[in-house]
């Protein structure tokens, strides 16, 4: 099987792999870069937990293939915090104890992230169907939400 | 498998032509990645479109219609002013596709050729009469969208032929469409019944008028006795009487874990009711 090289920029720094071209990018973040915070819940597009954004669309890191992000800008939940301080929405996720076990929080926190930035002031309702896609099997879905509404609160403060 | 990432349709064409083992066409993704991780198809040839120029944009045809490219996805379009405006019905019905992730991805050509008799794209294209413009060896054609499924997973692609752009007709005046699925939840679910219906009005009357459904048949169907059922009507409870028992008549479905053969055959006429009611307010102007 002929490898591809493949020359993309992840959170802002340039990487360069070799891609067996049937690999997905998540088996590429994952095995080739370490960048093991997306999971693979399913990898058929169904739980969310290889949340990414791709040229700042939010995608299933586990229906795209490596190869395809050859020359693209993808953002990972490893670039979220600023260094050691965490962003609101992980902050949050914290205090509310949105979270259990853990496997889904990377897919949720960078798909919340996206929906806050397209959609700062989102309804209860807007907030669960964008995150629709989004599996959890711990909490029950409701400290998740009021973690994301409490964020987008505390963010439009900040800019306010 | 060997990755290909042509720059035009005629080398995209000329690659699958020249395959001689299991060829795929990638657009989103969404459909192909899911079968090649299940072992369900395993591609020697996956040809990428995304790097033929063009294929990302919408835009206006000189005639007043939309010409949309073949990896525009299902977000791109729900962002489209012009376009909602014009074919909501069509919007609709691509953005009940999956999840947000899926929306990023997922594209109309990607799921009317991936032959699901369910895929929730296509009653509305085929209910505006949309067309495909098909790049093949031997050059260019243009078919109704309608003639593409050949049956579940099946079309009427020829090999080394593929879809090179979606062109929906100018929408013109008093006119408005509209897509209806049933699904047991409320996200992330295939149609157990999908319905589209687009009209056109004079005052109260309608004067044209278009009716598919999906998931009741192996492909999707256009009801022209649907259709006739509505035009020259006002939508008055005959007529939309009439038009359920039309919708019922015509589907043909079976009997799966999603839904038995008679409850889709009843739900057929239920939506195309309510997407007929819809279509005609936005005809109307009364609703978005
Ligand atoms: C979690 C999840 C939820 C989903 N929910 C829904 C849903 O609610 N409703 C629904 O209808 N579907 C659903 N789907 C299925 C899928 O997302 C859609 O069918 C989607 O529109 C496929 O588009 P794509 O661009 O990703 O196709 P791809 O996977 O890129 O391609 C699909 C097929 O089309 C062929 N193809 C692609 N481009 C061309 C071309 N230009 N010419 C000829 N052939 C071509 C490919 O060879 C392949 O066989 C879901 C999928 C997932 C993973
Ligand atoms: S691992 Fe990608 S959606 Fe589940
Ligand atoms: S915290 Fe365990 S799956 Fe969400």
């Amino acid at each position: 099987m002929t490898k591809v090289h493949v020359t993309t920029t992840v959170n802002g720094d340039t990487v360069e792999f070799l891609a067996d071209p049937r690999e997905t990018l998540l088996d590429c973040l994952r095995d080739h870069m370490g960048l093991t915070g997306s999971k693979e819940g399913c990898g058929t597009g169904d739980c969310g937990a290889c949340s990414v954004e791709l040229d700042g669309t939010l995608v299933c890191s586990c229906l795209v293939l490596g190869v395809e992000a050859e020359g693209k800008t993808v953002s990972t939940i490893e670039g979220m915090a600023n260094g050691s301080e965490l962003h609101p929405l992980q902050r949050k996720f914290i205090e509310h104890a949105a979270l259990q076990c853990g496997f889904c929080t990377p897919g949720i926190l960078v798909a919340a992230r996206k929906l806050l930035e397209v959609n700062p002031d989102p309804t209860e309702e807007e907030t669960r169907y964008w995150l629709a896609g989004n599996l959890c099997r711990c909490t029950g879905y409701d400290k998740i939400i009021r973690a994301v509404l409490d964020a987008a609160a505390e963010m439009r403060q900040e800019v306010a | 498998m060997r990755y290909h990432s042509p720059t035009d349709f005629a080398s995209a064409s000329a690659l699958a032509a020249g395959a001689s083992g299991v060829t795929r066409f990638l657009s989103g993704g969404t459909d192909v990645l899911v079968q090649m991780r299940a072992g369900m198809v395993l591609p020697d040839d996956l040809i990428d479109l995304k790097k033929i120029p063009g294929v990302s944009d919408i835009t206006q045809t000189a005639g007043g219609g939309w010409r949309i490219g073949v990896a525009v996805p299902g977000i791109v379009l729900g962002a489209h002013e012009g376009l909602k405006a014009d074919w909501p019905g069509v919007v609709e019905g691509m953005n009940l596709v999956g999840s947000t992730q899926v929306q990023g991805r997922a594209t109309l050509t990607g799921n009317l050729c991936n032959g699901s008799p369910a895929a929730d794209s296509v009653p509305g294209l085929v209910a505006a009469g949309a067309v495909v413009e098909i790049t093949g060896p031997t050059g260019v054609r243009t078919v109704a969208v309608e003639a593409i499924p050949a049956g579940p997973g099946k079309t009427t692609l020829a090999k080394g032929e593929l879809i090179s752009a979606i062109v929906l007709p100018a929408r013109g005046d008093n006119a408005g469409d509209a897509y209806l699925r049933f699904i047991p939840r409320t996200e992330m679910d295939i149609a157990v019944v999908g319905c589209a219906v687009s009209l056109r009005l004079s005052g109260d009357t309608i004067t044209e008028a278009r009716v598919a459904l999906g998931a009741v048949a192996p492909t999707v169907l256009l009801v022209s006795a649907a259709a006739d059922a509505i035009i020259g009507t006002t939508l008055d409870d005959a007529a939309l009487d009439a038009l359920a028992a039309a919708a019922s008549a015509a589907a043909n479905p079976i009997t799966d874990k999603r839904g038995t053969k008679e409850f889709r055959v009843e739900i057929a006429g239920v939506l195309a009711k309510r997407a007929a009611k819809i279509a005609f307010a936005r005809a109307k102007g009364e609703t978005a």
